[in-house]
């Protein structure tokens, strides 16, 4: 019975492990040099802690079934010595050289001048994400998604706006904590053209687990558009949906949390809408963006995000509703 | 000592006297019993009990993560349901766990008839089980933590958790530390004092190699966690800012206490359960452990590095790279002395013939799932791994994989071990044989595939995850060996319902043919007479020792002063010095933990005044237990056999009363270090709020100087008062000690007058708040010190001290000393530090 389950076990051990290489969150699924040099060590550490597991279990049922009479060797201490003492001090200070070799932190002196900084601060249960110019002043805000030229060794200046969370893209880096009091700068240099999902990787109360992100490499060009299209205000709503739903913005106050830029809606306590709808998602990962998302977020974010700061508003319904979702989807 | 065994016949009454100093309350009475093995069984019975509970808690959560998108737990109800799982099983389990076992164990491995503090096992055993069980329900009222189990400030600080929740946690844990050092003191006193003679360190079993370093690291690592605690409750409550960063504190400051303590913790749990597995391989393989020296070694050589790798669980903060490498390669060093632990165990399993046992199949299940954790245990040393598995589900199997295998399955080997040393029956082989493989399948099952998830970027302590990142499928593989793991428990439970029936008066004796004192025969008042001790394995060298301690024929055959007692050894060579008479059950140490508790709960809701008063009684209870200790020569010398003759009782630093006061400044002395820690902390990284960069007065000198002086002063009084105690002159003895109380109590009020006269409140920065804590932690002993003076004086007022007859007053005098020394450092820390540095 339990040989069976065992066998099972075994075939579905390796299925198992091939799965754990890819997907949109997988540290083996590297989109970067950084993430290629940990997860080659993450195999070989695989591979060499089986080998030794199953020398030691294969050393252990050898002595288990060895015969009554005592083999001499087992007597002796001095195997004890060797296999306890000198073989784990050899094999682990190799590894330690290893492993510190591809250590970053701190900032290695080799390393190329950033491209440009990336400001973002972890908030109950969002990531606030500010490009930052040449001399630090800010370029423009959004929220919950990176973009970055791919090659271009950018940095990301991580920051707390409440508690403690922690900045993970497992495709392209190891997970740095954002701490209160604390600027902590990871450099990111994307390999390839592709998009990563990251999440807070620090649990952060409440919703910690809907605090997810997306980071997208693009070829330089593609890069430049879309920096210059963020930094542009909002567009004019081109029609009368669009204009009824931004007037409804500005009416109820949306704009106390929220700004759009290119309208009096200025507030910072909530994300930057400015270009809400060309986001990948609304809700920090939670949802795609989309119309209808954008309509029920609106009227019962708690519902969707349990804790969520935003409040309710059960008073937009019907016509109203659907054009406020529709300006904002269209703020692209 | 060669006259013995003696082989004259022994008086008919004396075995009877012995059985009735000893007998054991009944009925409901039963709960005041003192004794290690009844308070040993309670003990172990709770810890299981809240192993089960957090078993239950962990299904829960399993249920929930079984598929994507589940709503089964709400998001709140999550977070508090893991937050309970992981404290219950690292503070209500598995560390209580281990030390009941202890407390079980250890008298009866070196026979003695008890451990040297039975009440205050009794009071550590109680303030647990009370305060433990109250703590869970907090969940019933939707009132428990949801801060996680290391409670990360500012997450957990009054702004971003206002309601009472974090406050159980911060009380309730900070209260079961203090019940663990109590159980530490017993535990350290115990392996070093209480031996049978001739058990040199050299034959010291290693269980107890093991929990005499258990309890030092109890001792030094619990106090960082114990202060912490009081700085972040003392946060939440007064708002001193030790975690607020606009303030000048450090949310890291916690995370380097919590870990101080929580790495070594890791190994607290781990280490006794080594020493299980180094007793049981050997009986069960009928042959001497192999490579002794080398597995004592490597318990203590864990002991210490384990206080160096703190820092792994900080790898992701954002340290310097020096810092990083140096943490890395102790958190490496430390599988090293675990490497020949294994090897040994091979090798004695490979030198003898090992019998498929239950307890057995256990060790063989902790070898392979251990060493597995281990070596991913070194894979999560490596930082720029660690920054890609640190807080996602491969850190959550590797620790399940040495926490489970490492401490639980060797656990469950000693319950079956042991089992029959308890019980009249020995457990089910057959059904024991049922629970570890469905414990062991059940558990490989439910954690392997966490290592797969984590790989796949699921962090830990999230409530849900989206479907469509392929989670689904593991987490349910994950779940249904949850169940299984949980079903093999189950089986343990009906075992123990039906086999296991303790305190009957007898047990089923030696039934695995071991070799060591606790298979001896006997009764509560554990061995008839207390043999000598020549070997590792004293019932294997000595064929008829069993037969010949049962006849009396060695130390200590009967009860010579009437009163229970056992033998006071030295600590290295376990010579006999002298016999401590012992208390018998009493409700005093019982009522006071109860009240403790009470104390403490009441705290928590913030019911102030009968939460005070709770905390009076339980004092009172306290000092009418002490009233009963520090007996002097109440009896004349007594033969005990072999020739040799004991005083009864001692005071001065041979007693087991000084030793436990020493332990006692060594635990105060680290939450003392740990506040200076916390001082230099926040003042490396807040440099502009200490008083250079504000302009802040400091105190003027004549304050510190003032206080110093009376510092000084009032040691002096106690040390005159010492002296005149030694010629019995009374008055002088109650004089000096009120005037060194009051000195004592004049000291801190200068400083705290130096303090406020520059207008510096506690509220104002992380340096008002370090500067006052100082003052506080001094106030504790002031407070502390002040009643211990006014019971020594009623001691004396009352007849009960005198130059034979003094460890109270020498226990008081070494806190007042250790006070003065603490008080004078603190001093010249916050006076002369910001002037010279």
């Amino acid at each position: 019975m339990r040989r069976h389950t065992f066998t099972r076990f075994a075939e579905a051990l390796p299925a198992a492990v091939l799965a754990a290489c890819s997907g949109p969150q997988s540290p083996l699924d590297a989109g970067s040099d950084e993430a290629a040099g940990i997860a080659i060590l993450s195999w070989v550490m695989f591979a060499a802690a089986g080998l030794i597991l199953v020398a030691v279990l294969a050393l252990a049922a050898a002595a288990a079934r060895a015969p009554a009479e005592q083999p001499r060797w087992a007597t002796r201490e001095g195997w004890v010595v060797a296999a306890g003492l000198v073989f784990p001090i050899v094999m682990l200070s190799a590894l330690l050289a290893w492993g510190l070799s591809i250590t970053g932190g701190g900032g290695g002196a080799s390393s190329p001048p950033a491209a440009f900084r990336i400001a973002v601060a972890g908030e109950q249960w969002w990531w606030r994400v500010t490009y930052l110019g040449p001399d630090g002043s800010a370029l423009f805000s959004t929220a919950n998604e990176l973009r970055l030229p791919i090659g271009q060794r950018v940095e990301v200046d991580l920051t707390s706006a409440d508690v403690i969370h922690s900045f993970w893209v497992p495709g392209l880096a190891g997970k740095l904590d954002m701490i209160p009091g604390h600027v902590n700068t990871l450099p990111l240099v994307a390999g390839r053209a592709g998009t990563w999902r990251g999440q807070c990787a620090e649990y952060c109360g409440g919703a910690h687990a809907l605090m997810a992100f997306t980071v997208t490499a693009l070829p330089a060009p593609d890069f430049e558009r879309w920096m210059a299209a963020q930094a542009a205000p909002a567009a004019e709503p081109d029609n009368a949906e669009g204009r009824r739903g931004r007037a409804l913005f500005l009416a109820s106050g949306c704009g106390a949390c929220h700004a759009v830029r290119g309208t009096p809606a200025s507030g910072t306590i909530g994300p930057d809408l400015t270009h809400v709808g060309g986001r990948p998602t609304i809700g920090a990962g939670l949802l795609p963006t989309q119309r209808g998302t954008l309509a029920a977020w609106i009227v019962d974010p708690g519902h969707l995000k349990p804790e969520v700061r935003m409040p309710p508003f059960p008073v937009f319904r019907g016509e109203d509703l659907r054009a406020l979702a529709a300006w904002l989807e269209s703020l692209r | 000592m060669s006259r013995l065994p003696d082989p004259r016949p022994r008086p008919p009454e004396e075995l009877e006297q012995l059985q009735e100093v000893w007998r054991q309350p009944g009925g409901w009475r039963l709960a005041s019993a003192v004794n290690n093995t009844y308070v040993g069984v309670f003990y172990i019975g709770t810890a299981l009990l809240f192993f089960v509970l957090a078993g239950i808690l962990a299904l829960l959560l399993r249920i929930q993560l079984a598929v994507p998108e589940n709503d089964f737990l709400s998001q709140a109800t999550y977070n508090q349901v893991f937050t309970m799982h992981g404290t219950m099983m690292m503070f209500l389990f598995a560390v209580p766990a281990v030390e009941a076992m202890g407390v079980y164990l250890l008298p009866n491995m070196q026979a003695a008839r008890d451990l040297p503090f039975p009440r205050l096992s009794a009071y550590a055993f109680w303030a647990y089980a009370v305060g433990g069980l109250a703590f869970f329900c907090s969940l019933f009222f939707g009132l428990a933590p949801d801060g996680g189990w290391f409670m990360y400030p500012p997450l957990t600080s009054s702004e971003h958790s206002p309601g009472h929740n974090t406050d159980f946690w911060l009380l309730g844990i900070g209260f079961i530390e203090i019940s663990a050092i109590a159980g530490a003191i017993e535990i350290l006193v115990g392996v070093l004092r209480t031996r049978a003679p001739g058990m040199t360190l050299d034959k010291l079993p290693i269980y107890s190699w093991a929990m005499l370093v258990f309890a030092v690291m109890i001792v030094f690592g619990f106090p960082a966690v114990i202060l912490g605690t009081a700085l972040l409750e003392i946060e939440r409550s007064f708002h001193w800012p030790f975690f607020i960063a606009e303030k000048g504190g450090d949310p890291l400051l916690w995370q380097h206490l919590f870990w101080f303590f929580g790495h070594p913790e890791v190994y607290i749990i781990f280490l006794p359960a080594a020493g299980f597995v180094s007793m049981i391989l050997p009986t069960m393989c009928g042959t001497r452990l192999v490579a002794h020296r080398w597995v004592v070694l490597a318990l203590v050589a864990t002991g210490f590095i384990a206080f160096g790798v703190w820092v792994h669980h900080m790898f992701t903060t954002g340290l310097p790279k020096l810092s990083l490498s140096f943490f890395s390669a102790a958190s490496m060093a430390v599988a090293v002395p675990s490497g020949i632990q294994v090897f040994a165990w091979i090798a004695t399993i490979a030198k003898g013939r090992l019998r498929l046992t239950v307890p057995s199949l256990f060790v063989l299940g902790f070898l392979a799932i251990f060493t597995l954790g281990g070596l991913t245990g070194v894979m999560v040393a490596m930082v720029p791994f660690d920054g890609q598995t640190h807080d996602t589900f491969f850190v959550v199997a590797h620790f399940h994989y040495v926490l489970i295998g490492g401490m639980v399955f060797p656990l469950f080997a000693a319950f079956y071990y042991w089992a029959p040393t308890a019980s009249r029956r020995a457990l089910s082989e057959r059904l024991g044989k049922w629970c570890f493989g469905l414990m062991f399948v059940g558990f490989n099952i439910a954690f392997f595939p966490q290592h797969v998830a984590g790989l796949m970027g699921m962090p830990r302590r999230v409530w849900t995850y989206p479907a469509e990142l392929g989670w689904g499928w593991i987490n349910m593989t994950s779940t249904v060996g949850a169940f299984i793991l949980g079903l093999g428990a189950l089986v343990f439970l009906i075992d123990l319902a039906r086999n296991f029936r303790p305190f009957t008066g007898g047990n089923a004796g030696n039934v695995w043919n071991a070799g060591t004192l606790e298979w001896l025969p006997g009764g509560n008042y554990a061995t008839r007479s207390i043999p000598i001790v020549t070997s590792l394995e004293p019932l294997w060298d000595q064929p008829d020792l069993a037969r010949e301690v049962d006849e009396g024929r060695y130390y200590l055959p009967g009860a010579p002063t009437g009163r229970r007692e056992t033998i006071v050894t030295s600590a290295i060579a376990a010579e006999p010095q002298y016999l401590m008479q012992m208390p018998g059950p009493g409700w005093p140490a019982v009522l006071a933990a109860w009240f403790t508790a009470a104390f403490f709960l009441l705290l928590t809701v913030k019911l102030v005044t009968p939460a005070m008063v709770c905390g009076v009684i339980a004092l009172a209870l306290v000092l009418r237990w002490m009233w009963d200790t520090d007996l002097g020569p109440a009896h004349p010398p007594v033969d005990i056999g072999g020739g040799i003759v004991l005083p009864v009782n001692c005071s001065g630093p041979m007693s087991h009363s000084w030793w436990a006061v020493v332990v006692l400044i060594l635990v105060a002395g680290a939450v003392f270090a740990s506040l200076l820690f916390s001082y230099f902390f926040l003042w490396t990284v807040s440099p502009d709020v200490w008083p250079a960069a504000t302009g802040q007065a400091l105190p003027g000198a004549e304050w510190p100087l003032a206080a110093a002086a009376l510092l000084v002063l009032s040691s002096a009084l106690v040390w005159w008062a010492g002296r005149r105690l030694e010629a019995d002159g009374h008055w002088s003895v109650r004089l000096g000690l009120a005037a060194a109380a009051v000195a004592l109590a004049a000291a801190l009020a200068a400083e705290l007058a130096g303090q406020r006269a520059t207008g510096l409140s506690p509220t104002d920065s992380g340096y008002g708040a370090v500067v006052y804590m100082m003052a506080a932690l001094q106030g504790l002993f002031v407070a502390t010190l002040g009643i211990m003076a006014l019971y020594t004086l009623a001691r004396s007022l009352a007849g009960l001290l005198h130059r034979h007859r003094r460890a109270t007053f020498d226990n008081t005098m070494l806190l007042w000393h250790y006070a003065v020394g603490q008080g004078l450092i603190a001093l010249a820390v916050v006076h002369f530090g910001p002037r010279v540095l």
